[in-house]
This record gives structure tokens, C-alpha cells and sequence, in this order.
């Protein structure tokens, strides 16, 4: 026996003989979930002693939800960098409503919600305290979707960047305002239908604007680090988040997290589409430190953005009766850009 | 120690005395002085532990202290006018999480037209927000208020709001009392929160509530203001007994007992009110004086015993809700409402955006309230030619422009803008 079962052998509650351990509906047979309630037999690796669940198993996110995804490893990664000695303050959106319907919460660490637009600014608070009671050791997540983050609350965003205080924060982005019924934000991607932007009239779903890269801009603000991460590399997101916790000062990750509510897709294809993101050149994954980028995940195997777009009811107007729109070249040359940029594809071995 | 001083620079130094955690500062006029005061406070040293933060917005200011406060320590932020509406959302946050933060209202009126002189329109439009407002009259009053402020902040779990008439106390160099650091030290106990940030012990704050329980949590929020009717008297009654002068409480008289006429007012105004109560007690009139400290909670039953007396009320104040008239006025007819035989209520609006409120015209309002009574509200001063001419004007010419630009050139001496052109 592992000395982690041992450990899980003396918590567990002994069962007197031929009664049977009874579960919730959410306990069972899931794997995503850290559950230690189960026999140690049934318990999956999430189960591990080792892990904090700082967001555990009850709360009410769509099935398939990337953002519950993100986060759960993002702040389990932040406990194990930290020790456990850990605060997260959440902007107003689907992570704050459906982990926390009083008196129910999913957080297992210290948390706090205040408002939509200012959870860069209480976080600057709550470190200013932590420093002035001698208590750096606790370090401060700040965490919200991209609404809260590089619209309502960018400007506190940006102060908290310039002013360098010791703050993670952490960027959900699934691309729109989630939580009020799918509208559209400044990192919704241009095509792309939501309720405000409805797949409608001559050119259907969002405009093509000029864009509003949170992660640039947080790099020009040259702070410590910045990087982005995607749910389909999970791994990649633990070592980020735990190299940010390393480093003091500002500090911005953005992850891509898809919403199967919101883009239209199937639950069980959260991941894969995060990943099509990644290798058609949609969503650059790269860090930057104090200013520039030192490093971009290469894609593997170069794939056309229409792969992506069409397993999401969000742009199957661009493909209404097997004809193509013409605005998903514009869309593939916006992917070309970003591999370009950040040189995504190695010239010699490009595969396409 | 007795010092000639800016009444800002004595309310920076009573601040520091109290010795905040965290400072989030924000420039507006006229509460600037303050905010640059304790930051000299803490950059020197004299302010030790303490954290200073230069904000980008008075929303991030009172952000940055609910994020301090949350997590144990004692924050503290200034504002005026403006600024208190750029951060209306994180005032009933403040107030609504439970959150002792003390701030000072450097009272200033709301634009447009933007305007930078002092009336309590600002204070106003935050008054149902769960803060306690406390008024000042005089900058000694501004120095003592904040430190019972942190008291009682601190003992209620909800955030004080100190309110100090902009220019007229916050840029008056007079001679102030500033206590000593053992005095304070020994009035005002550290901080101990009921609930905070705290790995060793983790609480979710500031989750959603439903119907089934947000009345009651409303509830609760009130109950406590009402106990703060309780406890304001009584740490001012613990101030006097330490520091030897009356500061603070829910209210009090001036040559109020025997008075047919009562005049109600907040803040400095109240200084050129007892001069005329003082005038017109030498003609024989039988006026006296209610300053109203305690705006938020209101005293509903104090203010009433005070008044039951009286024959005439007249509410003097800086404010007025357009549309509707005083919300002094108001609020002071509510405490009235239940007498079997009432006060007549006479409701007057003065001072707006720094106009002076001259003891001549408050003598011509307290004989009019006696001998010419008026319906609803009246406008100290009002230049009512302008104000003749300038609805002529406007009713002459849909594009008739800009009120307030011909309103100025008027009293210049200018002609209005005809038709379209605004001038
Ligand atoms: C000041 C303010 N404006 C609007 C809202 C309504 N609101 C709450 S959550 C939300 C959407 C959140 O979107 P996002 O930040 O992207 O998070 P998501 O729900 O998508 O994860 C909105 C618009 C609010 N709570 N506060
Ligand atoms: S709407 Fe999207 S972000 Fe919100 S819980 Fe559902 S899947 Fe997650
Ligand atoms: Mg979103």
C-alpha cells in the first residue's frame, strides 16, 4: 500500500459490516472530480491526498464546462506552488455563480467575490494586507472570465499591471459573457454569433474589429510574466501557473476554455476543440517576461481553421448550405498571422 | 497638541493617528489635500505598517480597501463628488460585505455642469447605500469624527462614510487639537474582524444570495444601523471622557429649549446659523439650532423629541433631489410624521455648488418661514431674473443651446445665443 492510501486508509471512515457507503449522484463514477468518498479502491488519480481541490466535486457548471476544467487545475497547481497558503478573489460571471450559491461553495481556499469589474484592484488589497501583516508567504489569485477581465475590469487590470503589486490573475476566456446568456465581448471572435450578435442580416455574428489581445497588452505593460495556456494541455497549464507563482509582481495568464453552451458544441468535444485552437493557429499559447516573449508552443500538425469553426453551432452560419462565407478566409488569414507572429510553425518541417 | 492648520492636513494627521493598514488614494478636489497628507504621513515615516497605494480610479480605491479589509486590515480612502459615483458600485459592496472601511467625502456638488464647490449632493446620492454618514461642523469636529469613525466601523462591521464640507472646512487653516497617539491608542483598540481572508481557516465571502434569505440579510444590515443609534452617543460620551470635548453624537441643540422656530442643518453651515440665532435672539425671536451629526443612521426618534416643541422647522440644507425637493427635509418629515400636533415644516435648498449662504438672507428665510410660508421647496438666493428670462429664451427656440453657458453670459452682462448657434 502507497503511503497515500495509508494516509486515505486512517481518514476514511470505517464502515461497520454490511452497510453500505452511501454517495450523492455527483460522487459517482466520475473521474473528473477529486472524490475521497469513494472506496480507495474506486478512487481515481484526481482522488490523490496530495491534491487540494481547491475547487472540489458540487458545483454547477454545464457539463463539458473548460472553464471548471481551467480552473480547478490552474488554483490546484497554485495550492501545491504556495503550500496551500493561497487567496483567490473571483470577478462576477459563470465561475463565481456556479461554484457559490450560498451556502453551498466549491472553494476549499479562502475566497472572495466582490464585483464584476474590480477583481484586479481587491486583489491588490488583499495583498497590501497580507504584506502589512507580515504574512507575504500568502500569495493572491485574481481570477475572472474575459468579460470581467479584458473589458469591465481592465481598467483595474491594468493599474494593478503598472503597478506591478503581487497578483496572479487569471483570464477564463471562453470568448463572451457566459454567464448572462452568451453576449458578446471584446475577445469574442469575430463571425462569431452570440445573443448580441446574432447570426443575422449581411454579414451574421460579430464584426471584424481590430481585436483586443489582453495577453499583448499585458506584455507591453512588461510585467514579470504573462502567458497563455489552453485546457487541452493541462500540463503545460500546471507549469505555468506554478513558474507564475514563483515570481513576484504582476502576473497574467490567459487560458482558452471553451463553453459548450455558449460556442454551440458538444460537451465531449471541450477539449478537442481547445486543442484545434491551439494547432490551427487561433489561439497562440505563448509566455512573455518583462516585456518579451521567450518562448510560443509550436503547432504539431498545422491544421486549416475550418476544422475548428465547424464542429460549433457559434459559426455554422458561415458554412448554411454547404457554401462557404467568404469571411472564413478572413478568419484562416487571421490564424496565418498569429503563426507568423509567433512563429509558430518551424519553416523547414512545415507540414501543410 | 494645539496647531494652526489646514483642516485637511489636521484630518491626515487624526487618520494616521488611527493608524490604517491600507491606503488607497485617488486625486479629487476638494479632498486631495488629505489623501497627500497621510501619503507625506507614511513616505516620512511617522505612519509606520502601512500600506499606500496610488490608484487608477476611486473604483479601484474603494476596491483595493474591500480587498484589505476582507482580508484583516484596516483600510481607509478619501473621496468627493465625482469620484464617490465612479465607485457607486463598490459603495454598497463595502457596505454589503460587511466591510469597516473608513472613508472621507470631501462634500462637493455633482456636475454636470462640472462644478468643484462644496454642497452635500454627493453625500446625498449615497445615503441609502449602508454606510454611516457622520456630518462635521467644525475641522476639530472632522479630526475627532475619524477616529470615532474607526470605532465604530470596526465594532458594527460596516463602513463609515466622514463627511466634511469641501473648501470651506478641508482648505480652512485654523487652530485644531490634535489628540496624542496614547490617547487614540488608548480609544481606539486594534482591528479585530469577525470574518476573514485566511488560509488557516478558508471562508467563502460574497457569495450569491436568493430570495429566501436576501430580506432578511437587508434586515440585519438595518438592525444594525439602528444599533449604531445606540452606539454613536455612546462613543462620543467615551471621547468626551478621554479627550475632553464634545465631538460626534446623534445630534444637539443650540439655544434649542425654550425655541418656537428650530432650524435643522448638517455640517459647516451650522457656524453661520447660530450667528443669526444668536441676532435675531437679541431681537427677541425665539429661534434655536439642531445639528444633525448622525445623517445615516437617522435619528428618527432623537430628532423628533427634539422638535415635538417647536411650532416651526425650518431645514436648511445643501441638497435637494430634483423633482421631488430636500432629501434633508424629507427625511426630517418622517421623524415629524407620528406628532399629534406637528411643526410646521419649512424646507429650504442653499449653498448649492459653493454659493454663499450670507447671514442677511438666512434672516430674511427664518422671518418669511414665520410670516410668508411657502409650499415645498425654496431657493435660497435665487436669482430669479435670470432664471425669468432664461425660461423666455428657451421657450422661444427649440435649438436654443446651452442653459447653463447663457445663464453665465446673462450675468456677464452678454447677450443669450439666438437660434442654433450656442454662442
Ligand atoms: C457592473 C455589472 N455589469 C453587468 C453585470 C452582469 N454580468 C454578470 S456576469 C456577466 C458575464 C460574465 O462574462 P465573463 O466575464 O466573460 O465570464 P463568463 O460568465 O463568460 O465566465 C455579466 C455581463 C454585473 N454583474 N455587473
Ligand atoms: S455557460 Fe459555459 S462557462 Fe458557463 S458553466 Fe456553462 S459551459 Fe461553463
Ligand atoms: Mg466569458
Amino acid at each position: 500500500m502507497s503511503p497515500i492510501n495509508e494516509a486515505a486508509d486512517r481518514n476514511a471512515a470505517p464502515l461497520a459490516p454490511g452497510e453500505t457507503q452511501k454517495l450523492k449522484f455527483y460522487q459517482k463514477g466520475t473521474h473528473t472530480v477529486g472524490n475521497r468518498l469513494v472506496d480507495v479502491d474506486d478512487r481515481a488519480v484526481q482522488s490523490s491526498l496530495d491534491r487540494s481541490n481547491a475547487l472540489t466535486c458540487g458545483h454547477r457548471a454545464c457539463q463539458g464546462c473548460g472553464e471548471a476544467l481551467g480552473a480547478r487545475y490552474a488554483l490546484d497547481a497554485a495550492m501545491r506552488a504556495t503550500g496551500g497558503n493561497l487567496i483567490a478573489v473571483n470577478a462576477t460571471g459563470c465561475l463565481e455563480v456556479f461554484t457559490t450559491p450560498y451556502p453551498e461553495t466549491s472553494w476549499q481556499l479562502p475566497w472572495l467575490h466582490s464585483l464584476f469589474g474590480n477583481a484586479a484592484a481587491v486583489a491588490t488589497g488583499v495583498a497590501a494586507a497580507m504584506r502589512v501583516k507580515g504574512r507575504s508567504n500568502v500569495r493572491v489569485i485574481a481570477q475572472g472570465g474575459d468579460g470581467g477581465t479584458t473589458d469591465i475590469g481592465f481598467q483595474c487590470l491594468s493599474g494593478m499591471f503598472e503597478r506591478n503589486d503581487d497578483v496572479l490573475y487569471i483570464c477564463y476566456d471562453n470568448e463572451g459573457y457566459m454567464n448572462t446568456g452568451v453576449q458578446r465581448s471584446s475577445a469574442t471572435p469575430p463571425a462569431a454569433r452570440t445573443a448580441t450578435t446574432p447570426a443575422v442580416g449581411d454579414e451574421p455574428g460579430n464584426v471584424f474589429g481590430t481585436g483586443k489581445s489582453v495577453p499583448r497588452i499585458a506584455v507591453a505593460h512588461r510585467i514579470p510574466y504573462v502567458a497563455t495556456a489552453t485546457v487541452a494541455d493541462l500540463h503545460d497549464l500546471e507549469r505555468k501557473v506554478v513558474k507564475a507563482m514563483s515570481i513576484r509582481g504582476a502576473r497574467y495568464i490567459q487560458i482558452d476554455v471553451p463553453c459548450p453552451l455558449g460556442w454551440g458544441s458538444a460537451s465531449h468535444d471541450t477539449i478537442r476543440l481547445a486543442r484545434l485552437a491551439v494547432e490551427t493557429g487561433f489561439y497562440p499559447i505563448f509566455e512573455a517576461e518583462h516585456g518579451k516573449v521567450t518562448a510560443a508552443r509550436k503547432i504539431r500538425k498545422r491544421t486549416p481553421v475550418v476544422e475548428y469553426l465547424k464542429p460549433q453551432k457559434r459559426f455554422a452560419h458561415l458554412f448554411k448550405g454547404g457554401v462557404e462565407d467568404p469571411r472564413v478566409a478572413r478568419l484562416q488569414a487571421m490564424c496565418d498571422a498569429n503563426i507568423e507572429e509567433y512563429g509558430l510553425v518551424d519553416h523547414h518541417d512545415d507540414d501543410v | 497638541m494645539l496647531k494652526q492648520i489646514e483642516g485637511s492636513r489636521a484630518m491626515a494627521e487624526a487618520i494616521a493617528l488611527c493608524r490604517p493598514e491600507v491606503i488607497c488614494a485617488y486625486p479629487i478636489t476638494p479632498q486631495t489635500h488629505i489623501v497627500e497628507g497621510v501619503g507625506e504621513l507614511v513616505r516620512d515615516g511617522h505612519l509606520k505598517n502601512c500600506e499606500y497605494i496610488n490608484v487608477e480610479s476611486e473604483f479601484a480605491a474603494l476596491s483595493v480597501a474591500i480587498g484589505a479589509s476582507a482580508a484583516g486590515a484596516r483600510a481607509y480612502t478619501a473621496t468627493s463628488s465625482q469620484g464617490l459615483l465612479f465607485m457607486a458600485e463598490a459603495v454598497y459592496n463595502a457596505s454589503g460585505l460587511g466591510l469597516p472601511i473608513v472613508m472621507t467625502l470631501g462634500n462637493r456638488a455633482i456636475g454636470a455642469p462640472i462644478n468643484i464647490w462644496n454642497d452635500h449632493s454627493d453625500a446625498m446620492s449615497m445615503r441609502d447605500a449602508g454606510w454611516l454618514q457622520l456630518f462635521a461642523e467644525t475641522n476639530q469636529e472632522a479630526v475627532d469624527l475619524h477616529i470615532q469613525a474607526f470605532r465604530l466601523a470596526e465594532e458594527l462591521s460596516m463602513p463609515v462614510m466622514v463627511c466634511v464640507d469641501g473648501f470651506i472646512l478641508t482648505h480652512a487653516v485654523e487652530r485644531i487639537d490634535i489628540p496624542d497617539q496614547a490617547d487614540v491608542d488608548a480609544y481606539l483598540p486594534p482591528y479585530e474582524p469577525v470574518q476573514s481572508l485566511d488560509p488557516k481557516d478558508p471562508a467563502s465571502i460574497g457569495a450569491m444570495v436568493g430570495p429566501e434569505a436576501f430580506t432578511e440579510v437587508k434586515f440585519l444590515a438595518h438592525y444594525k444601523q439602528t444599533h449604531a443609534l445606540k452606539l454613536i452617543p455612546e462613543y462620543a460620551r467615551s471621547f468626551r471622557d478621554r479627550f475632553g470635548r464634545e465631538s460626534g453624537g446623534l445630534l444637539r441643540g443650540y439655544r434649542a429649549d425654550d425655541a418656537e422656530m428650530l432650524v435643522v442643518a448638517m455640517g459647516s453651515i451650522c457656524g453661520t446659523i447660530k450667528d443669526v440665532i444668536d441676532e435675531m435672539r437679541e431681537e427677541g425671536f425665539k429661534i434655536g439650532l439642531v445639528t444633525l451629526v448622525s445623517y445615516r443612521p437617522f435619528p428618527l426618534a432623537a430628532l423628533r423629541d427634539a422638535l415635538a416643541r417647536a411650532s416651526d422647522v425650518v431645514v436648511v440644507e445643501k441638497s435637494f433631489a430634483v423633482g421631488m425637493g430636500g432629501q434633508l427635509a424629507d427625511n426630517v418629515d418622517g421623524a415629524l410624521r407620528n406628532l399629534p400636533v406637528r411643526p410646521r415644516l419649512h424646507s429650504a435648498v442653499a449653498g448649492l455648488g459653493g454659493r454663499p449662504i450670507p447671514r442677511g438672507s438666512l434672516h430674511r428665510l427664518f422671518r418669511q418661514a414665520l410670516v410668508q410660508p411657502w409650499e415645498g421647496v425654496h431657493f435660497l438666493d435665487l436669482n430669479e431674473r435670470v432664471i425669468g428670462r432664461e425660461i423666455h429664451r428657451t421657450g422661444k427656440n427649440r435649438r436654443s443651446g446651452p442653459t447653463a453657458e447663457n445663464i453665465l453670459k446673462q450675468l456677464a452682462g452678454g447677450r443669450p445665443a439666438e437660434q442654433g448657434r450656442p454662442g
